[in-house]
């Protein structure tokens, strides 16, 4: 249903003359109803720009190429007003920061109206009983009250819950959340993982969840992809992405989650700390080698190919191989 | 609405401590000054022997030592007898009553006025950030703002009530007053509006960069984002994510402004010739009249409260995380 074909994203640099930076280097992505794709990698891989990208929501000095296709109309290279229809209605966002997506000066039951007044036409009174229906659905207690209650009075998870909610009020297709759970604790994290996870299998739509922690994205997602400098380095099913790595940054993500994803106790490790900078994308040779054990020669020469491995594929000479 | 009602309450609490320092500071001034309003008549009158001086003084309550004459003072306070007024041959309390609502009608309007059009310019401006029309709004306002209000009003007569005849020269109605309520009301609004333009523009500069720079700050905020991510229409983003939370600190500013405005009506007054507080005061000063000048001042400082009352209830409304004295800390 979604369908992402070579994207790549730049952004300007400071002036004209300079190259800027590019954040994503010909990625492709497919995605279908009721599915959870995880996007994991490390702090600068290119995750978010990937999201506001497909959202359309980046801005004007980054550049785009390759195709996003949604139901097999082309969403990339669209004006404001046709943007306007695949905001909300067809791809609903949710953002790290709970508090920040919700205006401090409306109640979170108005900044919820006006998004089902906008896109389905009803009276303010139906769309208030909406927005309460939509309140319970993602597991308020009492809707009808905290729709009346600023964002200031209610909690970061109940936040989230609100923000998911208004993601959710125009009924669209894909979701893209980025890394919804980072800022909550430990256990609010669970319930609202939960929460997209049931709103997956009960209203089958389709989840592309970028997410630090890969213990998260092996429990919830049915396919995991790795990013690292922005490209897809592995995609594969979440147990053989954590049982038998074909990347050695995947493996190196692994050891440190596996303890977590074998006791299931919902303790989540973050991405370790590898030695060393991530490289700039878009080189001529493989970004990971100058951290990598198994980096031979061909590594610094050449750009890997993606290959099949495993039940997906991996971008690596050595794939699957381990250090002696 | 029970919160505005606390709000009003502890507001009008704190302001008797405010009213007691300005009447205390007040009285103390005019002590230091020198002079009482025996002098002033007698300057007026064209003078008269020293005996008949003591006999005033003794008449009025002025031979006194300093304590009877301050529990006078604050007796005239508590009673709102604010004494005579030489300058105007009638009580104060009388003389200020006939020109407050000048004052307060003028002032009024101005205040909307500046901040109306300040605010949609200044965010017309922000909207434009880095274009010719950001710039044009921003340094036009300056330019107003820089210039003196006593010059933009006499050009304004000179251009609009002289050669264009649009408006009149000055006053605050006409002599040949209409019948019909409507027509006053009407032809009052006829006089106002160059005295009004004038000292709205001269103030406008200021909530055009309030809100030039607060409407930058929540149009990058990640709300107005996520506001773009649910599809809402443009116009209702710059409205209600934009714009709803950018008027915090312009509203905090009304409050602070309230008290320039009387002093800039000093002189918009004058030169528009309104019987208004403004005038007054200036006829007062200049003449001496010291109990009008207390009058005067002690009036405007209750202006200012109930202002800044008004403001206080205001920003209640417009901020919800706004419930005690934390209010308009985080303002501008
Ligand atoms: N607005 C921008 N202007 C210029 N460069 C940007 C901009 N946004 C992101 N980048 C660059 O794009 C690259 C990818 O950033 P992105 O935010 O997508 O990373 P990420 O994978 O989401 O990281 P994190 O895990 O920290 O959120 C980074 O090198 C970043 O510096
Ligand atoms: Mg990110």
């Amino acid at each position: 249903m979604l369908k992402v074909r070579d994207l790549a994203i730049r952004f300007a640099g400071r002036s004209a003359s300079e190259a800027g930076t590019l954040a994503v280097d010909g990625i492709d992505l497919d995605l279908d109803r009721a599915q959870v794709l995880a996007l994991i990698g490390e702090s600068g891989s290119g995750k978010s720009a990937t999201m506001l990208a497909l959202a359309g929501l980046l801005p004007k000095s980054a550049k785009t190429t390759g195709s996003v296709l949604l139901d097999d109309r082309s969403i990339l290279h669209l004006d404001e007003r046709e943007k306007s229809t695949v905001r909300g209605r067809r791809i609903g966002m949710i953002f790290q920061d709970p508090g920040g997506s919700l205006n401090p000066v409306l109640t979170v039951g108005d900044q919820i109206d006006e998004v089902v007044r906008t896109h389905r036409r009803l009276d303010r009174r139906a769309a208030r009983a909406e927005t309460v229906s939509l309140l319970s659905r993602v597991g308020i207690g009492d809707p009808a009250a905290r729709a009346r209650a600023y964002p200031h009075q209610l909690s970061g998870g109940l936040k989230q819950r609100v923000a998911i909610a208004a993601a959710l009020a125009a009924q669209p297709t894909v979701i893209l959340a980025d890394e919804p759970t980072t800022a909550l604790d430990a256990t609010v994290q669970a319930q609202i993982l939960d929460l997209l996870v049931n709103l997956v299998q009960v209203e089958h739509v389709a989840l592309l969840l970028v997410t630090h922690d890969l213990a998260v994205a092996a429990a919830v997602a049915d396919r995991i992809a790795v990013m690292y400098a922005g490209k897809i380095v592995e995609r594969r099913g979440p147990e053989q992405l954590v049982t038998d790595p074909g990347h050695p940054y995947s493996r190196a993500l692994g050891q440190a989650a596996l303890p977590f994803v074998a006791a299931g106790d919902g303790r989540h490790a973050a991405l370790p700390e590898l030695p060393g900078r991530m490289a700039e994308a878009g080189g001529t040779a493989c970004a990971f080698a100058p951290r990598c054990p198994l980096a031979i020669d061909r590594c610094r020469a050449q750009v890997p190919p993606v290959v099949p491995f495993g039940d997906g594929e991996a971008a690596c000479f050595r794939a699957g191989e381990t250090a002696q | 609405m029970g919160r505005t009602w606390t709000l009003i309450r502890r507001r009008l609490l704190q302001a008797i401590p405010v009213i007691l320092i300005v009447s205390i500071g007040i009285f103390g001034l005019l002590e230091l000054a020198g002079g009482d309003a025996v002098d002033a008549y007698l300057a007026v009158t064209g003078g008269g022997d020293p005996a008949f001086a003591e006999r005033l003084r003794q008449q009025w309550g002025l031979d006194a030592g300093l304590w009877v004459r301050f529990l006078a003072y604050v007796e005239s306070l508590v009673t709102l007898d604010f004494g005579w007024s030489v300058v105007m041959s009638k009580p104060v309390s009388v003389a200020i009553l006939e020109r407050l609502p000048n004052t307060a009608l003028m002032m009024g309007a101005a205040i909307a006025f500046s901040a109306c059009l300040g605010t949609l310019l200044g965010g017309i401006a922000a909207l434009r950030k880095g274009t010719a029309a950001d710039a044009g709004i921003t340094v036009g306002a300056l330019v107003l703002n820089a210039m003196p209000s006593f010059w933009i009003g006499l050009i304004a007569i000179v251009v609009f009530a002289v050669k264009l005849a649009w408006f009149p020269l000055g006053g605050i109605a006409s002599f040949d007053r209409p019948d019909l309520a409507i027509g006053r009301v009407l032809d009052v609004a006829w006089h106002l509006v160059l005295p009004v333009t004038v000292l709205g523009l001269a103030y406008m500069a200021l909530y055009v960069r309030l809100m030039r720079s607060a409407m930058i700050e929540t149009a990058a905020s990640d709300w107005v984002r996520a506001a773009r991510a649910r599809g809402l229409p443009r116009l209702r983003i710059v409205r209600r994510h934009m714009a709803r939370p950018a008027l915090l600190p312009v509203v905090t500013m009304l409050g602070l402004q309230a008290g320039n405005l009387l002093g800039g009506s000093v002189v918009v007054e004058t030169v528009f010739a309104i019987p208004g507080l403004g005038s007054l005061a200036y006829d007062a000063v200049s003449q001496r009249d010291l109990p009008l000048i207390a009058g005067i001042l002690l009036v405007g400082t209750l202006m200012v409260i109930v202002v800044n009352l008004l403001v206080d209830i205001t920003y209640a409304r417009l901020d919800p995380r706004v419930t005690d004295d934390r209010v308009r800390a985080g303002g501008a």
